[in-house]
Order: structure tokens, then sequence, then C-alpha cells
């Protein structure tokens, strides 16, 4: 049975039948005749599949086992580590409809809103969710993780803040992992870190009395509780700005940031019902006053109305990311954490206020509990003030007691040699209380304890009401918030709908098997912290990953910390610098990027210390050799490195990248290589065989991680030897060592870019179990069907839409660019139109006006089989037809199908029928879409009419009305 | 309707209009049209000392972030604040009601003509 079905004929859509049909249409007489002739000889690898790394392909039940076996050697201890990182309870109804339903989980990023109004609702509940706790005007759709949010802060600080310093003063109480990424990224950027006790130093000696900005952990890593209003009013006097780091759900009793004066808050969701998964994925958060809207970095949802003047959801200012704005943009991250978000906001709509509160309290009453325990039994518990950690004096006896405790089950936090931290959370019950007090030889004391009545100074009790939306206060029976999570989910587009053809985004299939492992309780409920013997399984599974990403692009070393692509490529241009200046070479600081490349490209080089220089591209969007010769010369001492896409951000296999690579190694520069575009080459050629140094990977493109609905994502990074000891290492790693692809060991020795030391662990599962199961064949399988796939759109439509950008032999890559400058030039048709009428026919747009404005960029991957890949064709040629009626004069330019596109379901059944076209042709543009029809909620959305009144919170019912 | 042979032209896609020692300033035509729908504004304050050729505020627009740059030494004697309120007079009536800045100066950079500027933008 196995033998018939291996796992690559589940995860490529085509047999050998439909390809065969297809490779008559492109005009070869195999698969491999189509490859040799797309990729170019000079880099195509010698494949021999005895020498790589990547075991043959097993079966899907034996990669299920296999993961089950690591998943074994993981051991679940309780967690009292803290630091930003909680047990938690999902709530089932929300782990099965959400983290667990492909509806949720295969979506895009929704930058196609009228498609995706359902997430984007769940996206601005998270945003009106912590905007309320927080206490702030605005809060955008996640960030990455909270030490990666507070970086984001102390540069927005900079951004927004008056004064002319360069200092950034620091809480000592802040936690250690985020005080370590906000030193290491500040260094790249020229910014001064000062670490202090913020409260111990009175005005006008206070450092922040000399700084653009400071940074509040409230409550701190100890668990304290204190007010830093007088800090706040400090750093403002000095016209800086405040950044808070806070806890969410100790914010349902505690007085909010912004009611104490913070201008930017930031911190993690995951305690809200997000799995700690050895450290991620989850929704970090960061929100603003008013008045520092324009600054926030990452994605924001925003209120806007279509075209019948109904209130729309979308994603607001998008023109100040880094797509855009490339080296001038707020910042390089492009991710959100959109799935961890979608399930954050969640937990709170299915909670409440009230219930939030009850948590907390509870969470609280445990804490206070175990105080007055461990002060009865004699122990010096340091705070009086606090939430839910208790910092615990124990002389000499930190290590032994943890250690201890270790072996009963229980994970205790050393700070120092005489000191204990222990964090509590919302699983911490009577049982766990008891077993707690055991480990300090604290239940058995004769003295009753003396629990504090209150751990909260009465001056910061929160007093200010927050979720009071309907939102939050509707869905409380578990068939409510099971039908609210579906009625989203049917708003949306995902991948169990149909093709999402994006070009650049890969969108390929995200199978279950592959999905199995990420909710197991062993790779769910881990503390990022735990010690080295309770991951085992995990580090395990890491190693594996690790060297087979290493072997396959011809690297020897690859860190899986990078949370998302643009933190991979951050890290890799980090590495770059590092490696530079540990030669001596300081001066080497400009970074050459082809005009063609992703704006993220020179948004990462900026964070990395480094300064852009452009590369002029030909007209088929290759590098310039030429204007590249003559920019290395002009920067012949002060070259650091080269960031190229390969193949090209334009989907064409470029003949000169070896060329390329070796101008900029003899010049001392060091070669990037974007690996956006890796399932174009994956098992026919190697980035490191053809000049790379370093690398970023995509796992949510090329490796089937989902896209979550933006997020999340995982972009390892991948490098030769002689940048390995500067990929990113972490205070925390249970394991510095990495075993690079020949079996010797390497110290990854640079800056953290992630909270946790190995990113977002409890998806990598999803990457180890496609490659597992795909062997190098099967994955080589992959890479010749989706550039079959791409080369048959490509030639199927070029007698109806230009394809611009081929490579030689007239074969494009893993995507193609269909060119429709000419025909909005002749009938006024935009790119637009095209997007939302291939709505109407049962379809997500292709990628829009990216590499070129005016254009759409098709990706259909292997994943599509034949029938979804003509029946996207015959739309689009459909359409064609339609734009050429336009053109004649047929229908006007501003009334027909595709200007009035998307039709929703009422624009067709209310009101007469005043367009020159009839409602069939509006809503049923092929017969077969009357079975079965997604139907836009919205009509099209107004996007002026959005960023010029930002509304960024829930609207009010009544405006739905 | 302005005359647009009256105002002169900055390589930046600006115009200024000259009275006296006040020169008000807004984006050309082009300048609003390639744009696209203008969204917000961040402009200057009054009072604000600006330096001729540097970045004193920003043009935002649903597809880019324009940035807006002094056409001469000065001070900022007023803004617009109507079309901080309604961004899209930008795109409406560029060179009317939808200027920006109004600079007070004492020196007058050479500035292009409606010929020389037309010839830059390729019309």
């Amino acid at each position: 049975m196995t033998e018939q079905h291996p796992f690559s004929a589940r995860h490529i859509g085509t047999d050998a039948a439909a390809k065969a049909r297809m490779l008559e249409t492109v005009g070869y007489g195999s698969l491999s005749d189509l490859m040799a002739a797309a990729v170019p000889s000079a880099i195509q690898f010698d494949r021999s599949l005895s020498d790589s790394l990547v075991p043959p392909a097993a079966t899907e039940r034996e990669a299920v086992d296999e993961l089950r076996a690591l998943a074994g050697r993981n051991r679940v201890s309780t967690s009292y580590l803290g630091l930003g990182y909680y047990d938690t309870i999902t709530p089932a109804v929300i782990k099965r409809n959400v983290l667990e339903n492909p509806s949720w989980y295969t979506a895009y990023t929704p930058y196609q809103p009228e498609i995706s109004q359902g997430r984007l609702e769940a996206l601005i509940n998270f945003q009106t969710m912590v905007a309320d706790l927080t206490g702030l005007a605005t809060a955008n759709a996640s960030m990455l993780d909270e030490s990666t949010a507070a970086v984001e802060g102390m540069l927005l600080a900079r951004r927004a803040s008056k004064s002319a310093s360069h200092r950034f003063i620091v809480d000592a109480d802040a936690f250690p992992q985020t005080k370590a990424l906000l030193r290491s990224r500040a260094e790249a950027l020229g910014i001064e870190i000062v670490e202090t006790a913020l409260d111990a130093v009175d005005h006008p000696a206070h450092p922040a009395a000399d700084a653009f900005g400071v940074f509040v952990q409230y409550p701190g890593a100890s668990g304290r509780v204190w007010n830093p209003a007088d800090v706040i009013e400090i750093v403002h006097q000095a016209g800086g700005i405040a950044v808070v780091g806070a806890d969410l759900l100790a914010l349902t009793l505690l007085t909010s940031p912004g009611e104490l004066g913070a201008d930017v808050a930031i911190g993690t969701s995951q305690r809200f019902g997000v799995p700690m998964g050895f450290g991620g994925p989850h929704a970090g958060y960061l929100a603003v006053r008013a008045g520092l809207e324009r600054q926030l970095p990452g994605r924001l949802v925003g209120v806007s109305v279509d075209a019948a003047g109904h209130p729309a959801y979308r994603l607001s200012l998008q023109a100040r990311e880094q797509h855009i704005r490339r080296e001038k943009a707020t910042s390089n991250i492009c991710t959100a954490q959109v799935l961890l978000a979608v399930m954050a906001g969640m937990y709170a709509v299915y909670h409440g206020p009230d219930g939030l509160r009850a948590i907390a309290a509870e969470v609280n009453r445990v804490a206070r509990s175990l105080a007055g325990q461990l002060a009865a039994a004699g122990y010096e518990v340091v705070h009086a003030d606090f939430f839910d950690t208790l910092q615990v004096r124990v002389p000499g006896r930190a290590r032994g007691l943890a250690e201890h405790a270790h072996g009963q089950g229980i994970l205790l936090r050393v700070e120092d040699d005489d000191t204990i931290g222990i964090a509590v959370d919302e699983t911490t019950g009577d049982a766990e209380l008891l077993a707690l007090a055991r480990v300090f030889d604290a239940a058995a004391t004769e003295v009753p304890a003396v629990e504090p009545a209150t751990s909260i100074p009465a001056g910061l009790l929160r007093t200010s009401e927050y979720l009071t939306h309907p939102v939050f206060n509707t869905h409380r029976s578990e068939t409510s918030m099971m039908r609210y999570l579906k009625r989203l989910a049917d708003h949306d587009y995902a991948l169990d709908r149909g093709m999402i053809p994006l070009g650049s985004c890969t969108m390929k299939l995200n199978a279950a098997s592959e999905m199995e492992a990420v909710t197991w309780r062993e790779f769910a409920s881990i503390h990022p912290f735990a010690p080295k013997s309770d991951v085992e399984g995990y580090l395990e599974l890491i190693r594996q990953l690790e060297r087979w990403l290493a072997d396959v692009t011809g690297y020897d070393s690859v860190s899986l910390q990078p949370n998302a692509g643009s933190q991979g490529e951050l890290a890799g241009l980090l590495a770059i610098r590092g490696y530079h200046r540990s030669r001596g070479d300081l001066e080497r600081t400009v970074c050459l990027i082809p005009s063609s490349a992703h704006g993220t490209n020179a948004a990462s080089a900026v964070l990395a210390g480094m300064k852009v220089v452009v590369v002029a591209c030909d007209d088929l969007g290759n590098v310039d050799l030429g204007d590249l010769r003559a920019k290395i010369e002009q920067h012949a001492d002060d070259l650091a490195a080269l960031m190229i896409t390969y193949p090209s951000t334009h989907g064409v296999y470029e003949h000169e990248v070896t060329e390329i690579c070796r101008l900029v190694h003899e010049a001392g520069g060091q070669v990037y290589v974007d690996g956006a575009n890796l399932n174009a080459l994956l098992g026919y050629a190697r980035f490191g065989d053809f000049g790379g140094d370093v690398s970023h990977l995509n796992l949510h493109k090329t490796f089937c991680i989902p896209h979550g609905g933006g997020g999340p994502g995982v972009g390892p990074v991948a490098a030769k030897a002689h940048l390995a000891p500067f990929l990113p290492g972490h205070m925390f790693a249970q394991d510095a060592e990495h075993l690079q692809v020949d079996g010797t060991s390497v110290v990854h020795g640079g800056g953290s870019v992630s909270a946790a030391p190995y990113g977002s662990p409890s998806i990598l599962p999803i990457s180890w179990a496609y490659v597992r199961m795909m062997g190098l064949q099967g994955l080589a399988d992959a890479t010749a069907s989706a550039v079959l796939a791409a080369n048959y759109v490509a030639a199927r439509l070029a007698p109806h839409y230009p394809v611009l950008y081929t490579g030689e032999n007239g074969l494009v890559a893993h995507e193609c660019i269909l060119d429709l400058r000419a025909i909005t030039a002749e009938s006024g048709v935009s790119v637009d139109d095209v997007a939302k009428r291939l709505i109407d026919y049962g379809f997500h747009a292709p990628t829009m006006s990216f590499p070129v404005p005016g254009t759409l960029m098709v990706e259909p991957t292997e994943s599509e089989d034949l029938v979804e890949i003509d029946r996207f064709i015959d739309a689009m040629i459909l359409i064609k037809a339609e734009i050429d009626a336009v053109a004649a004069g047929e229908w006007p330019a501003e009334d027909n199908p595709l200007r009035n596109a998307p039709h929703t379901a009422q624009a067709a059944i209310e009101g007469e029928w005043t367009h020159p076209y009839d409602r069939a042709r509006a809503v049923y543009p092929v017969h077969s879409l009357v079975r079965g029809k997604y139907w836009p909620p919205v009509r099209r959305i107004d996007q002026a009419y959005g960023d010029r009144n930002l509304v960024c919170a829930c609207p009010p019912p009544e405006a739905f009305e | 309707m302005t005359d647009q042979n009256a105002l002169r032209y900055t390589a930046e896609h600006e115009w200024v209009l000259v009275e006296g020692s006040i020169a008000t300033v807004g984006i050309t035509a082009y300048a609003a049209a390639q744009l696209g729908d203008i969204v917000y504004l961040d402009l200057p304050a009054a009072g604000t000392a600006v330096a001729g050729g540097t970045v004193v505020g920003e043009i935002e627009s649903t597809k880019s972030v324009g940035e807006l740059f002094a056409p001469v030494d000065g001070t900022v004697v007023e803004k617009n604040t109507a079309v901080e309120d309604a961004p899209e007079l930008v795109n409406s009536d560029p060179l009317g009601a939808g200027w920006l800045l109004k600079v007070e100066f004492t020196e007058l950079p050479e500035l292009l003509t409606l010929e020389q500027y037309n010839a830059l933008i390729g019309e």
C-alpha cells in the first residue's frame, strides 16, 4: 500500500499523465529535458542521493512514528520559569477550530482584504484587546515575539523622540533575553544601551534624563510590581519616549501603561491560550499612544468602507512598510504572527473581561498563597508587591534546590546562587502548590500560612474598564464560540477552498501529517529555557533539520532561531558584519542590492548597520554586470556584501550568477543569497555551490509551514563554515554547539535575533516531516513539478497576456509575470480590476504589482493539480475576453464586471440592476460556480478612505446595520 | 485657475509662488498624480526654521510615502491646516487649495521655469 502512495505523490498535485500533457504544451519531451533547459548547466549540481544527509523518503505513518519517538525524548516538567513564558489552557474550541483548522492556518497575509474579512476581524479583536489592556490608542496586528517587540519599541522611540541622545535606558529588572536582544541589536545601530535599576536613582541624576527612550518591564522579571510613572515623567521631560514591557494578564488587575504615561507598550500574548512550544510561535504585541500611529512597525488592521459604503476591514498604512519604503522603512518586519494573534484574541473573546480578571485574580491568589507558605516556613520572599512571580532568597542553595525540584518534575528559575524565581500561571492549582511547597519543605510547617490579602499596591490597582466591546461579551457558550469562529472562517479564502497562486509566496500544501505533531503535549508544553535533559527530543529534531537544510542548500551550518524571513536576513547580514569586524575590516559596511530586490533586503541591511548601494538591473530584471563592476570598484575598500535573490525576484534563472558571486568575492565582499525562491532550485542546485556565503530560507514557503493567515514564519539562516561562528547564539541555548554538515561542531556566537534560542520550535516538526517524507528525490520532483506548472501557465496564457521576463530557452522558473501594462493603457482595466474579478471566479489573486508595477506574478507551486491549474488559466482567459469587451467599448470603462468586482450576493440581489451586463455574469461567470461558490462578504474596499480616517479598533455593532 | 507660468519649480516636483519675501510651496500636479490618493501630510509647524534642499515633511499616499523638501532657506510662517484635515485637496487642486507651506525667505535660490520643469518630466 505504502509503495502505491508515497507521500510525494500526495504532496505533488500533478501525476504522470497530467505532466505529460503539460510538457506537451510547454514543448518538452520529459521533465528532465525541461529542467536541463531551464536551470543553467553551470549551477546544476550532480545529485548523488547516497551522499546526501537527507534520508530516503519515509511514509507518512513512519514519519509520524519517528516524531512520536522524538516527542517521547522530551520531558514535560511543570514550569515556574516565567520570563514571559507561562503554561496556559488553550480552550479546546479554539484549538480545534483555529489552530487545527486549515481554514485559518492555510490562509495568506490579508493583502486582498475583500476575501480576508474573517481574519481581519479576528485581528482587529486582537488589536482592540491589546489597546484596551495597555490603555493605549492603537495596537498593531502582532509582533514576532516579546523581545523583538522591545527592539521595535526602541527603534520607534529613536524615530519619534525629540532628544538628540543616542542612549536608551534599559530596566535592570527586564527579562534577560530581552536585555540581550536590545544590546545586540543596538550595537549595530550605534545606540548606547545603559542598564540601570530604574527606581534607584533620583532626578535629576537619573540616566533617563539624557536618553531618547527608556524601557521598563512591568511587572519586572523579579516579579516586583512598582510604579514607573516618575521615570516616565523624567524621560518625557528630556524629550524621550517611554516603552513599557507589560504582561497582558497582569494588566487586567494593574493600572495600564497608558494611564501611567507610557508612549509605547510591548509584550507577548502567549499566555492567552497559546502553548509555550519551547519558545514559539506566539504573538508579540506593540501598542502606541495617539500621535504615534504612523510610527508603528509591522501590520496594522483598520476599518474602511467598501463600494457600497459598508464598513470593511483592511491593512492600513501599507505605504510605510518595507516593500515600498525599502531602506527608509520603519522596520524590516513584514510578517506578523496572525494565527497566534487570532488565538490570543479569541481567548479574550471567549473569556471576556470578567473571565480574564478572574483568571488573573486566581493566579495572583495562588502566588499570594505560595508567598504565605514560604514566609511561614522561614523563607524571605523578597518583594511584597507582585502579580504572579515571587523572588525567594535561599542563600547558597538556589542551584541545589532547582536541581532537587527538577527531580520532582518542577522547573524553578535560578537567578543567582542565592535567589530562586517562581512564576505561577493559570494551570497552577492546589495540587501544584502542594508539590511546590514540598520542594521547599514548606508544606508540613506547623505555623499556619498567613496569606497576604493583597500583593498589588493600592495606587496601581486597575480602575479603568477594558474589553467593553460586545464581541468580548457575547460568546460565552461553546456553541456560540464555535459558530463565531466558523462564521469568520467562512468569510475567508484559504487553501482549503482553492489555489492561491501568489508569486514569491509559494502557497503549497501544508499536509495534515506534517501538522500532526504541533499540538502534542511533548512539543507544545515546554518552556524555552527548560533544562537540556527535558528537551533531548527537540534538540535531536533541530539537529537533524539543521543538517538537512544545510545539506540541500550547500552550506555548512544552520540556525533555526530567526522567526521570520526578515529576521533570517538580518541574522545573515549581522553574521557578515561580525565576520568582517573579526578580521579588523571595520569599514566594510556597504551592502549592494539590485534594484529588483524585495524591499525587505534594504530594510534589513540598514538594521544590520549597513549602507545600501543600489545596483542597476537590465530590462530582464537581471543584475547589470557593468554597473555591478562599477559599484564594486567604487566601494573597493568598504564593500561588505551583495544581496541577491536566486532565481531572481522576476522568477528567472540568471545565467551570470556564478560570475556575479566571483566578482564580489574578489573584492573582499560576502554574498548573501535570498532564499525566497528556493522552491525553484531545491534538489537541482545549491546556493552554497554557486557562490553564496549565507542565505535565509523560508520554511513557510519552501518547507510547508502554513502561512497562518500572515504568520507564523520561520526564516532559518544557513552559512558557510567561515560565517558559522557569527550566526545567532542565545544566552539560554540548551546546546551552544551545532553539528555541521561535515560532522564537526561549531558554536554560534553572534547576538540573538529572537527571544527564544530556537525561535519557534513547535512548528519545526512540520518542515522536519516534509523533508523526511519527501527525501531528496521527492524534493527534486517537487521542484521540477513547480517549474513545469509555472511554465505551463506561462505557455497557455502567453497568447492572452504578455509574459514578462523569461530566461534562456524562453522558460521561466517557478513563477511567471503577466504584463498588464499595455492592456491597462488600452482598456483602462487595471491589475486591481483583474485581481478582484478573480474573486468572482473563485480564486485568490496572484501577487499584484511586485516586482513590477502593473503586473501579476503567478506561482502555481507543485501542489496544485492540473484540474485546478486549468480552472485558473480558463478564468484568466475569460477575464481577458471581458477586458477586450471593455476595450472594444461594449461596456463602459467605469461600469463593467471588472471594475465592479468583486460582486457580493447583496449587490446582485438587492435593488434595481442597472449595469450593462447581467446578474449571472456578475456572480456566476462560469456555470460550475452555481454548485459551489465563494461569496465575498464585502465589495471592493476603498483604500484611501481607511488611511485618511484611521480606525484600528473594533467598530461599534451599529456600524454594520 | 493658478497661472502655472507665474510659478517656479524644483526638481523635487514642488512649485513655489513668490510674493515679496513669502514663498508659498506645494507639490506639482505631476507629483500628485504619481503619488496617487494622498492620505496624510506631515508638515512643519509655523516658526520652524528650514534649510533649502532638506526634508521637512512627508506626503503619504496609499502607494508610497514621499518626502517634502524645503525649496528655500527660511522660516515657516504658515502651514495649510486644511490639507492636513483633508489630504485629498492636494490631489484635487495641487496648485491652489492644496498648497502646503508659506515660508519667509531672505534669498531666493535658482528655480526652474514651467518650461524647464516640463522638460524635466518629459512633457
